[in-house]
Protein backbone atom coordinates (compact mmCIF):
# COMPACT_ATOMS: atom_id res chain seq x y z
CA UNK A 1 0.00 0.00 0.00
CA UNK A 2 1.23 3.44 -0.84
CA UNK A 3 0.01 4.55 2.62
CA UNK A 4 2.82 2.74 4.31
CA UNK A 5 5.81 4.11 2.52
CA UNK A 6 7.61 7.35 2.03
CA UNK A 7 7.83 7.96 -1.66
CA UNK A 8 9.89 10.65 -3.23
CA UNK A 9 8.34 12.27 -6.25
CA UNK A 10 9.77 14.54 -8.89
CA UNK A 11 6.78 16.34 -10.26
CA UNK A 12 6.90 19.92 -9.08
CA UNK A 13 10.61 20.47 -9.69
CA UNK A 14 10.77 18.19 -12.71
CA UNK A 15 12.30 19.64 -15.83
CA UNK A 16 10.40 22.04 -18.06
CA UNK A 17 8.98 20.74 -21.31
CA UNK A 18 11.41 20.99 -24.20
CA UNK A 19 9.31 23.75 -25.74
CA UNK A 20 8.51 26.81 -23.66
CA UNK A 21 4.92 26.89 -22.38
CA UNK A 22 4.12 23.65 -24.21
CA UNK A 23 1.66 22.28 -21.65
CA UNK A 24 -0.10 25.64 -21.51
CA UNK A 25 -0.40 25.64 -25.30
CA UNK A 26 -1.89 22.14 -25.22
CA UNK A 27 -4.25 22.96 -22.38
CA UNK A 28 -5.78 26.07 -23.90
CA UNK A 29 -7.10 23.97 -26.78
CA UNK A 30 -9.33 22.11 -24.31
CA UNK A 31 -12.75 23.38 -23.27
CA UNK A 32 -13.19 24.84 -19.81
CA UNK A 33 -15.45 21.93 -18.92
CA UNK A 34 -12.74 19.44 -19.85
CA UNK A 35 -10.17 21.26 -17.76
CA UNK A 36 -12.48 21.48 -14.76
CA UNK A 37 -13.35 17.81 -15.06
CA UNK A 38 -9.66 16.87 -15.09
CA UNK A 39 -9.11 18.98 -11.99
CA UNK A 40 -12.09 17.49 -10.22
CA UNK A 41 -11.03 13.95 -11.11
CA UNK A 42 -7.51 14.62 -9.93
CA UNK A 43 -8.73 15.30 -6.39
CA UNK A 44 -6.40 18.28 -6.07
CA UNK A 45 -6.79 20.26 -2.86
CA UNK A 46 -5.16 23.61 -2.15
CA UNK A 47 -1.52 23.45 -1.14
CA UNK A 48 -1.43 26.48 1.12
CA UNK A 49 -2.57 24.44 4.09
CA UNK A 50 -6.37 24.67 4.22
CA UNK A 51 -6.91 22.10 1.48
CA UNK A 52 -10.01 23.44 -0.26
CA UNK A 53 -10.79 21.45 -3.44
CA UNK A 54 -9.29 23.47 -6.27
CA UNK A 55 -11.83 22.46 -8.90
CA UNK A 56 -14.69 23.69 -6.71
CA UNK A 57 -13.00 27.02 -6.06
CA UNK A 58 -12.51 27.55 -9.79
CA UNK A 59 -16.04 26.47 -10.65
CA UNK A 60 -17.65 28.75 -8.05
CA UNK A 61 -15.65 31.67 -9.42
CA UNK A 62 -16.40 30.77 -13.03
CA UNK A 63 -20.12 30.62 -12.19
CA UNK A 64 -20.13 33.82 -10.11
CA UNK A 65 -21.90 36.73 -11.81
CA UNK A 66 -19.67 39.56 -13.01
CA UNK A 67 -17.69 40.54 -16.08
CA UNK A 68 -14.45 41.28 -14.34
CA UNK A 69 -12.69 38.45 -12.51
CA UNK A 70 -9.20 37.95 -11.17
CA UNK A 71 -6.65 35.24 -10.56
CA UNK A 72 -4.33 35.77 -7.61
CA UNK A 73 -1.31 33.70 -6.73
CA UNK A 74 -0.61 33.77 -3.03
CA UNK A 75 3.18 33.94 -2.74
CA UNK A 76 3.13 35.49 0.73
CA UNK A 77 4.75 32.46 2.26
CA UNK A 78 5.21 33.46 5.89
CA UNK A 79 4.42 30.43 7.99
CA UNK A 80 7.41 29.66 10.20
CA UNK A 81 9.22 26.63 8.84
CA UNK A 82 7.89 27.04 5.29
CA UNK A 83 10.16 27.92 2.40
CA UNK A 84 8.96 25.73 -0.44
CA UNK A 85 7.25 28.49 -2.43
CA UNK A 86 10.53 30.39 -2.51
CA UNK A 87 12.17 27.36 -4.06
CA UNK A 88 9.33 26.84 -6.55
CA UNK A 89 9.46 30.48 -7.62
CA UNK A 90 13.21 30.28 -7.93
CA UNK A 91 13.37 27.03 -9.88
CA UNK A 92 10.14 26.64 -11.85
CA UNK A 93 8.33 30.01 -12.12
CA UNK A 94 7.18 29.10 -15.63
CA UNK A 95 4.98 26.37 -14.19
CA UNK A 96 3.38 28.83 -11.77
CA UNK A 97 2.54 31.37 -14.49
CA UNK A 98 1.19 28.58 -16.72
CA UNK A 99 -1.11 27.39 -13.93
CA UNK A 100 -2.37 30.92 -13.40
CA UNK A 101 -3.05 31.35 -17.12
CA UNK A 102 -5.06 28.12 -17.21
CA UNK A 103 -7.09 29.42 -14.29
CA UNK A 104 -7.63 32.72 -16.11
CA UNK A 105 -9.03 30.88 -19.10
CA UNK A 106 -11.34 28.69 -17.02
CA UNK A 107 -12.86 31.45 -14.90
CA UNK A 108 -12.85 34.09 -17.63
CA UNK A 109 -10.30 36.46 -16.08
CA UNK A 110 -8.05 38.74 -18.06
CA UNK A 111 -5.79 39.75 -15.25
CA UNK A 112 -3.72 37.82 -12.77
CA UNK A 113 -1.61 39.00 -9.87
CA UNK A 114 1.11 37.42 -7.87
CA UNK A 115 1.44 38.77 -4.34
CA UNK A 116 5.05 38.19 -3.39
CA UNK A 117 6.22 38.64 0.18
CA UNK A 118 8.68 41.48 0.74
CA UNK A 119 11.23 39.04 2.15
CA UNK A 120 11.46 37.47 -1.34
CA UNK A 121 12.06 40.68 -3.27
CA UNK A 122 15.41 39.27 -4.40
CA UNK A 123 13.42 36.89 -6.64
CA UNK A 124 11.76 39.76 -8.48
CA UNK A 125 14.24 40.38 -11.34
CA UNK A 126 14.20 36.71 -12.43
CA UNK A 127 10.43 36.52 -12.10
CA UNK A 128 9.97 39.64 -14.23
CA UNK A 129 12.18 38.14 -16.89
CA UNK A 130 10.12 34.95 -16.96
CA UNK A 131 6.96 37.06 -17.07
CA UNK A 132 8.19 38.76 -20.24
CA UNK A 133 8.65 35.32 -21.73
CA UNK A 134 5.17 34.31 -20.57
CA UNK A 135 3.55 37.39 -22.08
CA UNK A 136 5.25 36.72 -25.42
CA UNK A 137 3.93 33.17 -25.51
CA UNK A 138 0.47 34.15 -24.28
CA UNK A 139 0.26 36.66 -27.11
CA UNK A 140 1.27 34.02 -29.63
CA UNK A 141 -1.36 31.67 -28.23
CA UNK A 142 -4.01 34.37 -28.44
CA UNK A 143 -4.43 34.21 -24.69
CA UNK A 144 -5.89 37.42 -23.28
CA UNK A 145 -4.43 37.06 -19.79
CA UNK A 146 -1.70 39.23 -18.32
CA UNK A 147 0.10 38.80 -15.02
CA UNK A 148 1.48 41.46 -12.69
CA UNK A 149 3.52 41.09 -9.53
CA UNK A 150 2.58 43.00 -6.38
CA UNK A 151 4.94 43.17 -3.45
CA UNK A 152 4.15 42.66 0.21
CA UNK A 153 6.04 44.48 2.91
CA UNK A 154 6.60 42.11 5.79
CA UNK A 155 3.24 41.14 7.27
CA UNK A 156 2.47 37.48 8.00
CA UNK A 157 -1.26 38.14 8.12
CA UNK A 158 -1.30 39.09 4.44
CA UNK A 159 -1.02 35.39 3.62
CA UNK A 160 -4.65 35.23 4.76
CA UNK A 161 -6.53 35.66 1.51
CA UNK A 162 -8.83 38.54 2.39
CA UNK A 163 -6.02 40.41 4.16
CA UNK A 164 -3.97 39.89 1.01
CA UNK A 165 -6.68 41.57 -1.08
CA UNK A 166 -6.81 44.50 1.36
CA UNK A 167 -3.06 44.86 1.03
CA UNK A 168 -3.21 44.70 -2.77
CA UNK A 169 -5.85 47.42 -2.63
CA UNK A 170 -3.51 49.68 -0.65
CA UNK A 171 -4.96 49.22 2.81
CA UNK A 172 -3.84 47.71 6.09
CA UNK A 173 -3.71 43.94 5.78
CA UNK A 174 -6.74 43.31 7.97
CA UNK A 175 -8.85 40.24 7.17
CA UNK A 176 -12.45 40.69 6.07
CA UNK A 177 -15.51 38.98 7.40
CA UNK A 178 -16.50 35.81 5.56
CA UNK A 179 -18.81 35.27 3.79
CA UNK A 180 -18.66 36.66 1.18
CA UNK A 181 -15.83 34.43 0.00
CA UNK A 182 -13.28 35.43 -2.64
CA UNK A 183 -15.11 33.30 -5.24
CA UNK A 184 -17.77 36.04 -5.29
CA UNK A 185 -15.97 38.99 -3.68
CA UNK A 186 -12.19 39.01 -3.72
CA UNK A 187 -9.74 41.55 -5.13
CA UNK A 188 -11.59 44.84 -5.72
CA UNK A 189 -14.70 42.97 -4.49
CA UNK A 190 -14.75 41.02 -7.77
CA UNK A 191 -14.94 37.22 -8.09
CA UNK A 192 -11.39 35.97 -7.55
CA UNK A 193 -9.58 32.67 -7.48
CA UNK A 194 -6.74 32.83 -5.01
CA UNK A 195 -4.46 29.81 -4.85
CA UNK A 196 -1.10 28.99 -3.36
CA UNK A 197 2.00 28.94 -5.59
CA UNK A 198 2.28 25.17 -5.37
CA UNK A 199 -1.40 24.65 -6.24
CA UNK A 200 -0.92 26.35 -9.60
CA UNK A 201 2.05 24.10 -10.34
CA UNK A 202 -0.03 21.05 -9.44
CA UNK A 203 -2.71 22.20 -11.89
CA UNK A 204 -0.14 22.26 -14.66
CA UNK A 205 1.17 18.83 -13.69
CA UNK A 206 -2.37 17.43 -13.81
CA UNK A 207 -2.77 18.90 -17.28
CA UNK A 208 0.49 17.30 -18.32
CA UNK A 209 -0.02 13.85 -16.77
CA UNK A 210 -3.78 13.55 -16.86
CA UNK A 211 -5.97 13.15 -13.79
CA UNK A 212 -5.71 9.36 -13.86
CA UNK A 213 -1.94 9.35 -13.52
CA UNK A 214 -1.92 12.11 -10.91
CA UNK A 215 -4.47 10.29 -8.75
CA UNK A 216 -2.12 7.37 -8.37
CA UNK A 217 -0.06 9.48 -6.01
CA UNK A 218 -1.13 9.87 -2.41
CA UNK A 219 -4.21 8.55 -0.61
CA UNK A 220 -7.94 8.86 -1.20
CA UNK A 221 -8.20 12.04 0.90
CA UNK A 222 -4.87 13.48 -0.12
CA UNK A 223 -4.15 13.03 -3.79
CA UNK A 224 -0.85 13.92 -5.34
CA UNK A 225 2.49 14.93 -3.97
CA UNK A 226 3.46 17.74 -1.68
CA UNK A 227 6.56 19.84 -1.33
CA UNK A 228 7.78 19.68 2.25
CA UNK A 229 10.02 22.18 3.98
CA UNK A 230 12.09 20.20 6.46
CA UNK A 231 14.02 22.06 9.14
CA UNK A 232 15.11 21.93 12.77
CA UNK A 233 17.05 19.05 14.27
CA UNK A 234 17.68 17.06 11.14
CA UNK A 235 20.92 16.12 9.42
CA UNK A 236 19.29 16.75 6.03
CA UNK A 237 17.26 19.98 6.15
CA UNK A 238 15.82 21.12 2.86
CA UNK A 239 12.99 20.82 0.40
CA UNK A 240 11.53 17.44 -0.47
CA UNK A 241 8.68 16.43 -2.69
CA UNK A 242 6.91 13.47 -1.12
CA UNK A 243 3.72 11.61 -1.68
CA UNK A 244 0.90 12.67 0.63
CA UNK A 245 -0.59 10.35 3.22
CA UNK A 246 2.65 9.14 4.81
CA UNK A 247 2.85 8.12 8.46
CA UNK A 248 4.89 10.46 10.62
CA UNK A 249 7.09 7.70 12.09
CA UNK A 250 8.40 6.92 8.60
CA UNK A 251 9.09 10.57 8.06
CA UNK A 252 11.01 10.83 11.34
CA UNK A 253 12.96 7.69 10.52
CA UNK A 254 14.16 9.31 7.35
CA UNK A 255 14.64 12.90 8.44
CA UNK A 256 15.15 12.80 12.22
CA UNK A 257 18.52 12.73 13.95
CA UNK A 258 17.70 9.60 15.95
CA UNK A 259 16.66 11.61 18.98
CA UNK A 260 13.48 13.27 17.76
CA UNK A 261 11.19 14.38 20.54
CA UNK A 262 8.49 16.15 18.58
CA UNK A 263 7.57 17.33 15.11
CA UNK A 264 5.70 20.56 14.49
CA UNK A 265 3.52 19.84 11.47
CA UNK A 266 2.18 22.85 9.59
CA UNK A 267 4.25 25.59 11.18
CA UNK A 268 3.51 27.75 14.20
CA UNK A 269 -0.19 27.61 13.35
CA UNK A 270 -0.07 23.82 12.99
CA UNK A 271 0.16 20.94 15.45
CA UNK A 272 2.95 19.64 17.60
CA UNK A 273 3.10 15.84 17.54
CA UNK A 274 5.06 14.11 20.36
CA UNK A 275 7.13 10.99 19.83
CA UNK A 276 4.52 8.61 21.22
CA UNK A 277 2.04 9.67 18.55
CA UNK A 278 4.36 9.46 15.52
CA UNK A 279 3.10 6.01 14.60
CA UNK A 280 -0.57 6.96 14.49
CA UNK A 281 -0.20 10.26 12.71
CA UNK A 282 -0.78 10.53 9.00
CA UNK A 283 0.48 13.59 7.14
CA UNK A 284 -2.36 14.63 4.91
CA UNK A 285 -5.88 15.94 4.99
CA UNK A 286 -7.13 12.76 6.71
CA UNK A 287 -4.61 13.25 9.52
CA UNK A 288 -2.56 16.31 10.26
CA UNK A 289 -2.63 18.70 7.30
CA UNK A 290 0.31 20.90 6.47
CA UNK A 291 1.21 23.67 4.08
CA UNK A 292 4.58 21.92 3.96
CA UNK A 293 6.26 23.00 7.16
CA UNK A 294 7.88 20.16 9.11
CA UNK A 295 10.01 21.32 12.02
CA UNK A 296 11.85 18.64 13.93
CA UNK A 297 12.86 19.01 17.58
CA UNK A 298 15.19 16.66 19.42
CA UNK A 299 15.33 15.99 23.13
CA UNK A 300 17.79 18.81 23.78
CA UNK A 301 15.08 21.38 22.97
CA UNK A 302 12.85 23.00 25.54
CA UNK A 303 9.28 22.92 24.29
CA UNK A 304 8.61 25.91 26.53
CA UNK A 305 11.07 27.90 24.43
CA UNK A 306 9.42 26.63 21.27
CA UNK A 307 5.96 27.70 22.41
CA UNK A 308 7.30 31.00 23.71
CA UNK A 309 8.84 31.68 20.30
CA UNK A 310 5.55 30.91 18.52
CA UNK A 311 3.53 33.10 20.85
CA UNK A 312 5.91 36.02 20.42
CA UNK A 313 5.50 35.52 16.70
CA UNK A 314 1.69 35.55 16.88
CA UNK A 315 1.60 38.47 19.27
CA UNK A 316 3.62 40.55 16.80
CA UNK A 317 1.87 39.36 13.68
CA UNK A 318 -1.70 39.63 14.96
CA UNK A 319 -3.25 42.49 12.98
CA UNK A 320 -4.93 43.73 16.15
CA UNK A 321 -8.30 44.15 14.52
CA UNK A 322 -10.30 41.69 16.63
CA UNK A 323 -10.07 41.49 20.42
CA UNK A 324 -9.84 37.69 20.86
CA UNK A 325 -6.66 37.54 18.82
CA UNK A 326 -5.09 40.84 19.86
CA UNK A 327 -5.60 40.34 23.59
CA UNK A 328 -5.56 36.56 23.48
CA UNK A 329 -2.06 36.30 22.03
CA UNK A 330 -0.73 38.76 24.60
CA UNK A 331 -2.37 36.96 27.50
CA UNK A 332 -1.21 33.50 26.41
CA UNK A 333 2.36 34.77 26.23
CA UNK A 334 2.13 36.54 29.59
CA UNK A 335 0.45 33.48 31.03
CA UNK A 336 3.08 30.90 30.15
CA UNK A 337 5.82 33.27 31.36
CA UNK A 338 4.02 33.65 34.69
CA UNK A 339 3.63 29.88 35.11
CA UNK A 340 7.26 29.31 34.26
CA UNK A 341 8.39 31.90 36.79
CA UNK A 342 6.13 30.39 39.42
CA UNK A 343 4.01 33.53 39.68
CA UNK A 344 0.99 31.48 38.70
CA UNK A 345 0.13 27.93 39.69
CA UNK A 346 0.32 25.13 37.16
CA UNK A 347 -3.49 24.90 36.96
CA UNK A 348 -3.42 28.33 35.35
CA UNK A 349 -2.40 26.48 32.19
CA UNK A 350 -5.92 25.05 32.05
CA UNK A 351 -7.35 28.54 32.07
CA UNK A 352 -4.98 29.52 29.26
CA UNK A 353 -6.10 26.47 27.37
CA UNK A 354 -9.71 27.65 27.69
CA UNK A 355 -8.66 31.06 26.42
CA UNK A 356 -7.05 29.52 23.36
CA UNK A 357 -10.23 27.52 22.73
CA UNK A 358 -12.26 30.74 22.92
CA UNK A 359 -9.93 32.30 20.39
CA UNK A 360 -10.56 29.35 18.13
CA UNK A 361 -14.28 30.09 17.98
CA UNK A 362 -14.28 33.86 18.26
CA UNK A 363 -11.27 35.18 16.34
CA UNK A 364 -12.07 36.71 12.98
CA UNK A 365 -9.54 34.87 10.85
CA UNK A 366 -7.29 31.85 10.65
CA UNK A 367 -4.45 33.49 12.57
CA UNK A 368 -6.32 33.89 15.85
CA UNK A 369 -8.25 30.67 15.33
CA UNK A 370 -5.18 28.53 14.86
CA UNK A 371 -3.08 29.75 17.80
CA UNK A 372 -4.88 27.08 19.83
CA UNK A 373 -3.46 24.35 17.56
CA UNK A 374 0.13 24.74 18.65
CA UNK A 375 -0.77 26.03 22.10
CA UNK A 376 -2.90 23.09 23.18
CA UNK A 377 -0.82 20.45 21.40
CA UNK A 378 2.35 21.66 23.12
CA UNK A 379 0.84 22.30 26.55
CA UNK A 380 -1.04 18.98 26.55
CA UNK A 381 1.92 16.90 25.49
CA UNK A 382 4.71 18.72 27.32
CA UNK A 383 3.01 20.10 30.39
CA UNK A 384 5.95 19.50 32.73
CA UNK A 385 8.23 21.49 30.51
CA UNK A 386 5.87 24.45 30.77
CA UNK A 387 6.05 24.41 34.58
CA UNK A 388 9.57 23.38 35.59
CA UNK B 1 11.81 50.96 -9.05
CA UNK B 2 13.94 53.44 -7.15
CA UNK B 3 13.14 57.10 -7.86
CA UNK B 4 16.20 59.28 -8.30
CA UNK B 5 15.17 62.95 -8.28
CA UNK B 6 14.25 65.24 -5.41
CA UNK B 7 10.59 65.10 -6.37
CA UNK B 8 10.53 61.39 -5.74
CA UNK B 9 6.87 61.33 -4.72
CA UNK B 10 5.83 62.93 -8.01
CA UNK B 11 8.02 60.43 -9.84
CA UNK B 12 6.35 57.52 -8.08
CA UNK B 13 2.85 58.91 -8.58
CA UNK B 14 3.57 59.41 -12.27
CA UNK B 15 4.67 55.79 -12.51
CA UNK B 16 2.05 54.04 -10.40
CA UNK B 17 -0.94 56.36 -10.70
CA UNK B 18 -3.27 57.98 -8.19
CA UNK B 19 -5.48 55.02 -7.36
CA UNK B 20 -5.68 53.64 -3.86
CA UNK B 21 -4.02 50.47 -5.24
CA UNK B 22 -0.99 52.62 -6.05
CA UNK B 23 -0.38 53.37 -2.38
CA UNK B 24 1.67 50.28 -1.53
CA UNK B 25 4.05 50.54 -4.51
CA UNK B 26 4.52 54.26 -3.79
CA UNK B 27 5.33 53.63 -0.13
CA UNK B 28 7.67 50.79 -1.12
CA UNK B 29 9.36 53.10 -3.63
CA UNK B 30 10.02 55.69 -0.94
CA UNK B 31 11.59 53.07 1.34
CA UNK B 32 13.76 51.90 -1.57
CA UNK B 33 14.88 55.48 -2.13
CA UNK B 34 15.54 56.78 1.41
CA UNK B 35 14.92 53.80 3.75
CA UNK B 36 12.02 55.34 5.63
CA UNK B 37 8.78 57.25 5.12
CA UNK B 38 8.60 60.60 6.90
CA UNK B 39 5.46 62.34 8.16
CA UNK B 40 5.93 64.89 5.42
CA UNK B 41 6.07 62.11 2.80
CA UNK B 42 2.81 60.72 4.10
CA UNK B 43 1.03 64.07 4.02
CA UNK B 44 2.26 64.69 0.51
CA UNK B 45 1.14 61.26 -0.73
CA UNK B 46 -2.26 61.84 0.88
CA UNK B 47 -2.64 65.07 -1.09
CA UNK B 48 -1.56 63.46 -4.33
CA UNK B 49 -3.83 60.43 -3.96
CA UNK B 50 -6.74 62.37 -2.48
CA UNK B 51 -6.70 60.34 0.72
CA UNK B 52 -6.62 61.46 4.32
CA UNK B 53 -3.18 61.52 5.91
CA UNK B 54 -4.57 59.05 8.47
CA UNK B 55 -5.29 56.51 5.75
CA UNK B 56 -1.76 56.74 4.44
CA UNK B 57 -0.37 56.58 7.97
CA UNK B 58 -2.60 53.58 8.73
CA UNK B 59 -1.28 51.62 5.77
CA UNK B 60 2.34 52.64 6.21
CA UNK B 61 2.52 51.74 9.89
CA UNK B 62 0.88 48.35 9.40
CA UNK B 63 3.81 46.82 7.51
CA UNK B 64 7.08 46.02 9.21
CA UNK B 65 9.13 46.73 6.07
CA UNK B 66 7.57 50.17 5.59
CA UNK B 67 9.67 51.95 8.16
CA UNK B 68 8.33 55.25 9.42
CA UNK B 69 11.36 56.26 11.42
CA UNK B 70 14.82 57.00 10.08
CA UNK B 71 16.86 53.94 9.15
CA UNK B 72 20.40 53.43 8.03
CA UNK B 73 21.46 52.98 4.43
CA UNK B 74 21.62 49.23 5.05
CA UNK B 75 18.88 47.68 7.14
CA UNK B 76 19.92 44.34 8.61
CA UNK B 77 17.07 42.09 9.62
CA UNK B 78 18.04 38.94 11.52
CA UNK B 79 15.45 36.17 11.59
CA UNK B 80 14.40 35.37 15.16
CA UNK B 81 11.85 32.65 14.45
CA UNK B 82 12.21 29.19 15.91
CA UNK B 83 14.67 27.31 13.70
CA UNK B 84 17.02 30.27 13.28
CA UNK B 85 16.74 30.82 17.03
CA UNK B 86 17.64 27.16 17.65
CA UNK B 87 20.61 27.38 15.34
CA UNK B 88 22.32 30.27 17.02
CA UNK B 89 20.55 33.51 16.14
CA UNK B 90 21.63 35.00 19.46
CA UNK B 91 25.33 34.60 18.63
CA UNK B 92 24.75 36.21 15.25
CA UNK B 93 22.96 39.21 16.73
CA UNK B 94 25.71 39.50 19.34
CA UNK B 95 28.37 39.46 16.62
CA UNK B 96 26.53 42.15 14.68
CA UNK B 97 26.08 44.27 17.80
CA UNK B 98 29.80 43.99 18.59
CA UNK B 99 30.83 44.84 15.08
CA UNK B 100 28.48 47.76 14.55
CA UNK B 101 28.66 48.92 18.19
CA UNK B 102 24.89 49.28 18.44
CA UNK B 103 22.09 47.23 20.01
CA UNK B 104 19.36 45.50 18.03
CA UNK B 105 16.79 48.15 17.13
CA UNK B 106 19.38 50.90 16.78
CA UNK B 107 21.09 52.73 13.90
CA UNK B 108 24.80 53.50 13.74
CA UNK B 109 25.70 57.20 14.28
CA UNK B 110 26.93 57.49 10.69
CA UNK B 111 23.46 56.32 9.51
CA UNK B 112 24.97 53.48 7.55
CA UNK B 113 23.46 50.46 9.35
CA UNK B 114 20.26 49.67 11.22
CA UNK B 115 20.10 46.36 13.08
CA UNK B 116 16.68 44.76 13.54
CA UNK B 117 15.23 41.38 14.37
CA UNK B 118 12.40 40.09 12.25
CA UNK B 119 10.02 37.16 11.88
CA UNK B 120 10.52 34.13 9.66
CA UNK B 121 12.43 34.97 6.48
CA UNK B 122 11.85 31.57 4.87
CA UNK B 123 15.41 30.18 5.18
CA UNK B 124 14.68 27.77 8.04
CA UNK B 125 16.72 24.94 6.50
CA UNK B 126 19.80 27.17 6.36
CA UNK B 127 19.43 29.15 9.56
CA UNK B 128 20.48 31.44 11.00
CA UNK B 129 19.55 33.89 8.26
CA UNK B 130 19.34 37.63 7.72
CA UNK B 131 18.37 40.16 5.10
CA UNK B 132 20.47 43.19 4.30
CA UNK B 133 18.00 45.42 2.51
CA UNK B 134 16.66 42.92 -0.07
CA UNK B 135 19.57 40.50 -0.10
CA UNK B 136 19.28 37.28 1.93
CA UNK B 137 22.23 35.65 3.69
CA UNK B 138 21.86 32.21 5.22
CA UNK B 139 23.93 29.60 6.99
CA UNK B 140 25.46 32.38 9.07
CA UNK B 141 28.41 31.93 11.38
CA UNK B 142 30.27 34.62 13.30
CA UNK B 143 33.09 34.50 10.72
CA UNK B 144 30.67 34.78 7.83
CA UNK B 145 28.97 37.76 9.45
CA UNK B 146 32.36 39.45 9.85
CA UNK B 147 33.12 38.96 6.16
CA UNK B 148 29.74 40.18 4.99
CA UNK B 149 29.63 43.25 7.21
CA UNK B 150 33.23 44.19 6.42
CA UNK B 151 32.26 44.26 2.79
CA UNK B 152 29.33 46.56 3.47
CA UNK B 153 31.43 48.81 5.70
CA UNK B 154 33.81 49.34 2.80
CA UNK B 155 31.02 50.04 0.32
Amino acid sequence: MSEQTLKRVDLIFGEYSNEKYKVLAQTVTKTNEEILKDLLDSGLRGRGGAGFPTAMKWKFTADAPGDEKFVVCNADEGEPGTFKDREILYRVPRKVFSGMAICGKVIGAKKGYMYLRGEYRFLLPALMKELDCYHEHAKALGLDFTIEIKMGSGAYICGEESALFESMEGSRGEPRNKPPYPTTSGFMKKPTVINNVETFVNVLMIMRLGAEQYRKLGTSDSRGSKVFSVSGDTPIPGIYELELGMPLDKFVEEFGDGDTKAVQVGGASGFCVPRKKFKDTIIGFEGVPTGGSMMIFNSSRSMYNVLHNYLEFFEEESCGQCTPCRVGCQQLLKGIRAVKKGEKKAVYLDQLMKLSESMKITAKCGLGQSVANSFSSIVNNFREEMIY
Amino acid sequence: MIPTGTNYINELVALYGKERTSLMPILQGIVARKNFISDQDMTEIAKELDLSAAQVYGTATFYSFLDTEPRGEYVIRVCKTITCDMHGKKTIVQALEDMLKIKAGETTPNKKFTLLETNCLGWCHEGPAMLINDVPYSGLTVEKVHDIISEYINK
